[in-house]
């Protein structure tokens, strides 16, 4: 990353694409419901979620502490759960996320992915449970395929991520 | 705030439809033109299993042996339907077949719900309550229309309950989803556990949302109090779906009215 910025030294990448590009690519993520997968059980990994994590874990500065409201809100609406519930628990994850920020002093890969699968399982077992408290208390194993393949997916998301942020900021 | 909204959606989960129709209003040309592309992304697992099971010839074996062993079950409760069927000959005439046929186009695959997408919407006469179904058996019911979708909830939906009935001797039920393609049925006669693995459980008209005799699921194993059963209409696997009207409107709409007027009335009070 830094190479690149230096063979370009003094041209600045548009503002607009610095700034919209990383809300874009959560929305985009979200709208994997979208793809013509029907099933029966729910085994799609949450792109959306997995995307902005990606994103404030390689770009801490980036993302303001609310952000996981209004993008969470649009997640909510393509992924068929209450309005609100993706809102809310991603706000929650950043919140948890700022305030590790500020104990951590510096993080490597596997303390990344540790975080992210962390974040992951809680959104997931959380949805579940908003979706249906009483009936779904004891049935985290219908989650296990799905969690397992949102945690694999994560570290090819998050290389994905990193390589459009490259792209991002880069003229 | 969030946790507000999500108040909201519980308080008054229709309130936000209208926003969830626009979502999937916008997405659907995808949905549509991918699953025109790739219509057999429902039979993708299935390959890929296949693939892996190709390496072990005697995993596939024992596999096959286990599907003709629930093939064998699905044929005797077809027999039942059968015989089922051929009583119900007479309520089937009254009952209009179809109001549109179309693909289901996508699903909340990443979220613990179990909704679908349908590619036909309000324009085509769909409203909220009617059932769909395929021709292997219940699908689920209309939850909310857009011009051209319809969201469906699925048979497997965890808030989505059927009223059942055994095929065999009519013995009522109620069919809960489970949220993974099987649905949880619990008999009215509550003491008794009757179901046998292989039972036949089919719609029984109560309620007038379903019309009586659509096949809905088989029973695979016994529990405390009831019984699991695999959910027939695979959706996964369902090329076309079919929504059929309300199997009696006017009843649904009578019971619709009588509860607004005793909000009102308890309000006027």
């Amino acid at each position: 990353m830094p190479r690149s910025r230096q063979s370009r030294i003094g041209r600045q990448p548009s503002q607009l694409r610095i700034k919209l590009i990383p809300p874009l690519t959560v929305v985009i993520g979200s709208m994997i419901t979208a793809l013509p997968i029907i099933t029966d059980y729910p085994i799609l990994p949450p792109m959306g979620l997995l995307v902005i994590l990606a994103w404030r874990l390689i770009r801490p500065g980036y993302w303001a502490v609310w952000a996981g409201f209004p993008l969470g809100l649009i997640d909510d609406i393509f992924s068929g759960q209450p309005l609100g519930s993706a809102a809310f628990l991603w706000s929650l994850v950043f919140i948890l996320l700022e305030t590790l920020d500020r104990k951590a002093v510096r993080r490597d890969y596997w303390q990344d992915w540790l975080i992210a699968s962390t974040a992951i399982i809680f959104v997931l077992i959380g949805g579940m449970l908003i979706v249906d408290f009483r009936s779904n208390v004891l049935r985290f194993d219908l989650l296990a395929p799905q969690i397992l393949l949102s945690v694999l997916l994560y570290p090819f998301v998050a290389r994905l991520i990193g390589a459009i942020d490259n792209w991002r900021v880069a003229a | 705030m969030g946790l507000l909204l999500l108040l909201i959606s519980f308080i008054d989960p229709q309130g936000f439809s209208a926003l969830r129709t626009i979502g999937a209003e916008a997405v659907a040309p995808i949905s549509k033109s991918l699953s025109e592309i790739g219509g057999a992304t429902g039979s993708a697992g299935d390959e890929i299993a296949a693939y892996f099971n190709a390496a072990s010839k005697n995993a596939a074996m024992q596999r096959k042996l286990e599907q003709y062993r629930t093939e064998i079950l699905e044929a005797r409760a077809l027999k039942q339907e059968n015989e089922r069927l051929k009583d119900l000959l007479k309520l089937d005439e009254e009952v209009p077949d179809s109001i549109a046929m179309a693909r289901l186009i996508s699903s909340t695959a990443s979220s613990a719900r179990r909704l679908a997408t349908l590619g036909v919407g309000s324009n085509s006469g769909l409203e909220a309550g009617q059932p769909v179904r395929s021709p292997e058996g219940l699908v689920g019911r209309i939850l909310e229309t857009g011009p051209t979708t319809a969201r469906v909830l699925l048979v497997s939906d965890g808030k989505n309950v059927t009223p059942v009935q055994r095929a065999s001797d009519s013995l009522p039920a109620f069919a809960t989803g489970r949220g993974d393609g099987t649905v949880d049925i619990q008999p009215i006669n509550i003491g008794s556990n009757p179901f046998k693995t292989g039972d036949l459980m089919i719609t029984s008209g109560s309620g007038g949302l379903y019309s009586p005799g659509i096949p809905v699921a088989v029973v695979i194993r016994k529990t405390e109090s009831g019984a699991i059963g695999r959910v027939l209409a695979n959706p996964a696997k369902v090329s076309h779906a079919i929504v059929q009207p309300i199997f009696q409107a006017e009843t649904v709409r009578q019971i619709e009215k009588d509860s607004v007027e005793d909000v009102e009335q308890e309000s006027g009070e």
